[in-house]
């Protein structure tokens, strides 16, 4: 096969978390390798005046930079971008960053649904979604957007889930095309572009 | 399928575009130059709470229905904000930038988009208290009048108070908050006098006018909405209304590290968002 990495469609990964963030972060971003060829945005719930802490301790142990987005910033491949506490994150049609204050949606901010759902109008068809595990039922109304765009919709297993209700919310809401354990979502991201 | 979703994607952002150009021409009001996925949300959700079938019908709806445009004007426009939000930087203002603004024998402050007026009462407090506040004069300005009014009144929510006093003593207060307000059952009542040096003046960014000789303008958690060329012209705005060495203070996620208008601008501090405008 020649250049098989262009036959993958998708361009950008886009992942909601909620409770147990933290853990199944760490065993999925490590996987990626240095050159991943598209960005992956995480939407990981955290409280208000939470720091930089969580992306730089992510940053120490992945093989793709690990940073918190920035306003205008541009989504640039092999880097994971996570939403600023406090802020909702959004993506442009020209593939930069917004943040915005707007209201908590369902409790959240950031808020999955929002990044999902925005990113779906900017991907469209060439967008992955992920599910990890979460308390609520944030993301599955955005996962269930990013299907109806023709994206692909991925969810972390629930048995075996930290906290399996946001997986389960997601199963309920939208056709999944992938229901993986945690161990094996971060191979299956790398195989995916896999020269 | 694809092609149908690229369609009716390609037919929203039309009509999204007429909309904002009716908006426009028929009130005055631009927000051509937002964020398109700002305004996208902000529109669907409108529509969907108003039951619109679609975004053509919006614009039908507010060319004939000024009540209907001052709804979405609303919808549009995101007041969040609290006093001495961001208290570490406010202590930043206080320590570093106050003492630089004695040197002038008159200050003049600009809060542009002041919202519902929590920062303009924290800025009036701060002042108070390192003696500065006699010789200033601000001016709170925001294109949204519901919001202003509210500004003006100065009358918060009580259940909101915790965190402001929070936010002050970890901004360097040195008195008690509640010597800045009287209470009651369900509100706190900013006292008068710290009005006396406020003008409250309806303004918008966008198609008003520059003010002049600012020492220094805050406007933060208000440019995240703007596009980039629109905010790129704001920044030429606050330059042309700034002194010579004068002071700039963004929102904590804001930055004009990304825009022309960086090069006219120096960081008071690596990553704290005070800029200092050229000589």
């Amino acid at each position: 096969m020649t250049r098989p990495s262009k036959r993958v469609p998708y361009e950008a990964v886009v992942i909601g978390v909620s409770a147990g963030g933290l853990h199944a972060l760490r065993a999925i971003l490590p996987r990626l390798p240095k050159n991943f060829p598209v960005p992956v945005v995480v939407v990981q719930h955290r409280g208000a005046d939470s720091d930089g802490f969580f992306a730089e301790y992510l940053d120490q142990r992945c093989l793709v930079q690990v940073k918190e987005a920035e306003e205008k910033e541009e989504a640039a491949p092999g880097t994971v971008y996570l939403a600023p506490a406090n802020y909702h994150l959004l993506l442009e049609d020209d593939r930069t960053f917004s943040l915005t204050l707007e209201s908590r949606v369902r409790f959240a901010r950031p808020s999955i649904d929002v990044l999902f759902e925005s990113a779906a109008d900017v991907y469209g068809a060439n967008l992955i979604g992920i599910i990890l595990t979460g308390a609520n039922d944030d993301g599955s109304r955005g996962l269930a957007t990013i299907k109806k765009r023709g994206g692909l919709a991925v969810v972390q297993d629930p048995v075996g889930a930290e906290v399996d209700t946001m997986p389960k919310a997601a199963l309920q809401a939208a056709k999944v095309d992938f229901v993986l354990p945690l161990a094996a979502i971060g191979q299956f991201l790398a195989n995916l572009y896999e020269e | 399928m694809t092609n149908t979703t690229d369609d009716s994607k390609e037919v929203e952002d039309l009509e999204i575009a007429l909309l904002l150009e009716g908006m426009f021409k028929r009130y005055g009001y631009d927000f051509r130059d937002y964020s398109l996925a700002h305004l996208r949300r902000r529109l669907r959700h409108r529509m969907e709470s108003s039951s619109l079938p679609d975004m053509g019908a919006m614009l039908h709806r507010v060319l004939h229905d000024r009540s209907f445009f001052e709804l979405l004007l609303r919808d549009l426009s995101i007041n969040v904000t609290e006093m001495f939000r961001d208290p570490d930087i406010y202590l930043r203002i206080r320590t570093e930038v106050v003492s630089r603004l004695k040197t002038y024998p008159f200050v003049k402050i600009w809060h542009a988009g002041c919202a519902t007026g929590e920062e303009v009462y924290s800025m009036a407090i701060l002042l108070h208290e390192e003696g500065l506040l006699e010789r200033c004069q601000i001016y709170a300005t925001d294109f949204n009048q519901i919001a202003l009014k509210k500004a003006k009144a100065g009358i918060y929510a009580l259940d909101q108070i915790r965190q402001f006093t929070a936010n002050y003593q970890k901004s360097g207060g040195r008195e008690s908050l509640s010597d800045y307000y009287t209470a009651d059952d369900h509100s706190v009542i900013l006292k008068n006098w710290l009005k006396k040096k406020v003008v409250f003046a309806d303004h918008n960014l966008v198609t008003d006018s520059v003010f002049s000789e600012m020492q220094l303008v805050v406007c933060r958690n208000v440019l995240i909405y703007f596009n980039r060329e629109l905010q790129n012209r704001i920044f030429q705005t606050f330059y042309e209304s700034l002194c010579p060495g004068g002071f700039l203070w963004l929102g904590s996620k804001e930055s004009l590290r990304l825009s022309p208008m960086n090069k006219h601008f120096d960081p008071l501090f690596a990553d704290e968002k005070i800029y200092k405008r050229e000589l």
